[in-house]
């Protein structure tokens, strides 16, 4: 990530990060992508699709630093049938939007596309993603990640890597 | 051509075979899992004769409050009218059939078809029609009603039925009713509450899910990353595999219910016992409004109930949720974790229960992917020698017990829970 170090955050330092985030959670890159992390970061999944009060909800995902960890040892270690394999997916990031703007943060709005294979059979995934980015020690860091998915209070499928 | 054929005349298919042959004392054909004529039948014999789980009192808590529902595969409106009674009613409109629903949730003073705008109330009754003059003076509204299904409601649960015929459903559950009734005092001394329910959709057989909420024995295997996830103290209250306690009872009518922690069969005992470290921060945070006795068994509820409650065909009290199944097709199947919460109860104590049914469930948690994973591979295993080989369900025969209902008791691991649901199935489907 060292090529990435910016002083500045704007909207296309931003971009690259997402999309290096991306690159990552597809490649399952999982013990590159917690140091992305912001200390008191939360990586929120909501099923309600018109909430932010995230606490008093049921989630799909509702992780601080500690259940990321756990979540991604989970993932990795081997012994959960359905990610070992995992499913492999491609995505695509695009459609940004600036929502919120600081001295030192940034909040980007995106699409997400998800396409996953397993078994043969391919799984498609859409959802608005809220980044909000900040910068630590010139190095772009996530403070919270809101992944709302198309049908999230509806009827999913069972889902073995990272939005 | 100058007479209509009439409708009576329609061809139909041959008899269908008697498929209750297909469930045996210890096995079943693994036909039961894909053929799609015995799946059909199934939803006649079975998911249109019998009591059906719809929904929980507290998702319809109002006047006017409505929740879209399935019985078998046919779309349903649960709705509360303005005496506040249940109704369960067909969720297609009388005249050309269009849903005459389709928000999952909410409250209104009546139900509107999109098509050609007939209004049904609350309780199903057609009220207007646009255009009247279009029909004939004998044409009796009176008969047009939305297709309503009989209702009763136990402990809160709300259950349905297309057979006018069907028994009292207490006496459908019988021996499951002091089970449920333990199961309910997770609402800690306030009611029982939905907070939110996980939904997925799996390519399996409904039956492969029937099985597995009486299924201990796949736990310390297919969870075992589950556990991994767990603290030394949390983990010990799953080593139930490693216990020699817990036991499936066969409650008859189908019914079973699966005991890991005997410890935790009624939260309203062992209050004086010392509060597990993990719910100490909890049990501090209480203490400013409630005194040692409530706060006590705030946090027991909290913690949940040690059985799974299977009831035939579709629901269980799972542990702390309710798990509902859902008939898609032969080969697909719709799966409901609701989590529960007190109702009324402090925010704490909910959002610790909604953070524990996270970590295990649905379909980004870290126990279901696991489950849909294995479900899956069942399904995709029975393309082998479907009609050489069968699907064994003898695990603790020979080993059981009697239990003072006079019917089987096996230990923590038997499939006694499977072959009482087999039997049901066999029952009705002969």
């Amino acid at each position: 990530m060292k090529d990435l170090a910016v002083t500045d955050l704007t909207l296309d330092a931003a971009i690259r990060f997402l999309w290096e985030e991306a690159d990552i959670l597809d490649r399952q890159d999982y013990q590159a992508w917690l140091p992305l992390w912001a200390e008191g970061g939360m990586y929120v999944i909501p099923i309600k699709p018109d909430t932010d009060d995230f606490a008093n909800n049921l989630n799909l995902i509702y992780d601080d630093a500690k259940m990321r960890k756990a979540r991604v040892d989970r993932l990795q270690a081997g012994f959960s049938i359905s990610a070992a394999p995992p499913a492999q997916s491609v995505r695509t990031v695009s459609r940004f939007v600036v929502t919120d703007q600081g001295e030192n943060s940034l909040t980007v709005r995106s699409a997400l596309h998800v396409i996953e294979d397993k078994f043969g059979r391919q799984r498609a995934f859409a959802a608005n993603v809220t980044h909000e980015l900040m910068l630590v020690d010139g190095e772009i860091r996530i403070a919270s990640k809101v992944v709302r998915l198309l049908n999230s209070d509806g009827v999913l499928t069972s889902v073995s890597y990272l939005f | 051509m100058t007479e209509a054929m009439s409708l009576d005349d329609f061809p139909k298919g041959p008899d269908a075979p008697d498929y209750s042959e297909f469930a045996g004392q210890d096995r079943v054909k693994t036909r039961m899992y894909e053929d799609p004529a015995l799946f059909d039948a199934e939803m006649e014999k079975i998911f249109g004769k019998t009591w059906v789980w719809v929904a929980h009192a507290s998702e319809v808590p109002d006047k006017g409050s409505f929740k879209l529902s399935t019985v078998g595969t046919q779309p349903v409106i649960v709705s509360r009218d303005r005496k506040s009674n249940v109704h369960v009613m067909v969720n297609r409109c009388r005249h050309r059939a269009a849903t005459v629903c389709e928000v999952k949730q909410g409250k209104t003073s009546s139900f509107q078809c999109p098509y050609h705008g007939w209004g049904y109330a609350l309780e199903g009754s057609l009220r207007a029609i646009p255009y009247t003059e279009g029909y004939s003076a004998d044409f009796d509204k009176g008969n047009f009603g939305l297709k309503k299904l009989r209702v009763e409601t136990f402990e809160g649960m709300i259950f349905a039925t297309f057979n006018m015929d069907a028994e009292p459903l207490e006496d459908f559950l019988g021996n499951a009713k002091p089970w449920i009734r333990l199961f309910m005092k997770q609402g800690g001394g306030f009611g029982v509450k939905v907070l939110g329910e996980h939904q997925f959709r799996v390519p399996m057989n409904w039956k492969i899910q029937l099985e597995n909420t009486t299924d201990a024995y796949h736990f310390p295997i297919v969870h075992k990353s589950f556990l991994q996830s767990l603290d030394g103290e949390a983990s010990q209250t799953f080593s139930f595999m490693d216990d020699d306690d817990g036991y499936v009872e066969d409650l008859g009518n189908g019914h079973s219910v699966m005991v890991m922690m005997p410890e935790l069969i009624d939260l309203d005992e062992n209050l004086d016992a010392p509060i597990p470290e993990r719910f100490h921060d909890l049990a501090e945070s209480l203490r400013d409004r409630y005194d040692d006795a409530q706060v006590r068994r705030i946090v027991r509820a909290v913690g949940g109930c040690g059985f799974n409650l299977n009831l035939f065909p579709n629901a269980a009290c799972s542990l702390s949720f309710f798990r509902i199944l859902r008939p898609v097709n032969a080969e697909e199947t719709e799966i409901r974790h609701m989590a529960l919460g007190l109702d009324g109860g402090p925010a704490e104590a909910n959002q610790m229960r909604m953070r524990l049914h996270e970590h295990f469930q649905g379909p980004m948690g870290f126990g279901s992917p696991d489950d849909s994973e294995v479900w899956e591979r069942v399904q995709r295993g029975t393309k082998g020698d479907p009609d050489g080989t069968d699907i064994m369900v003898n695990r603790g025969l020979g080993l059981e017990k009697t239990s003072e209902n006079g019917l089987p008791v096996g230990d923590i691991s038997a499939e006694t829970g499977m072959r009482g649901a087999y039997r049901k199935w066999k029952e009705m489907m002969a």
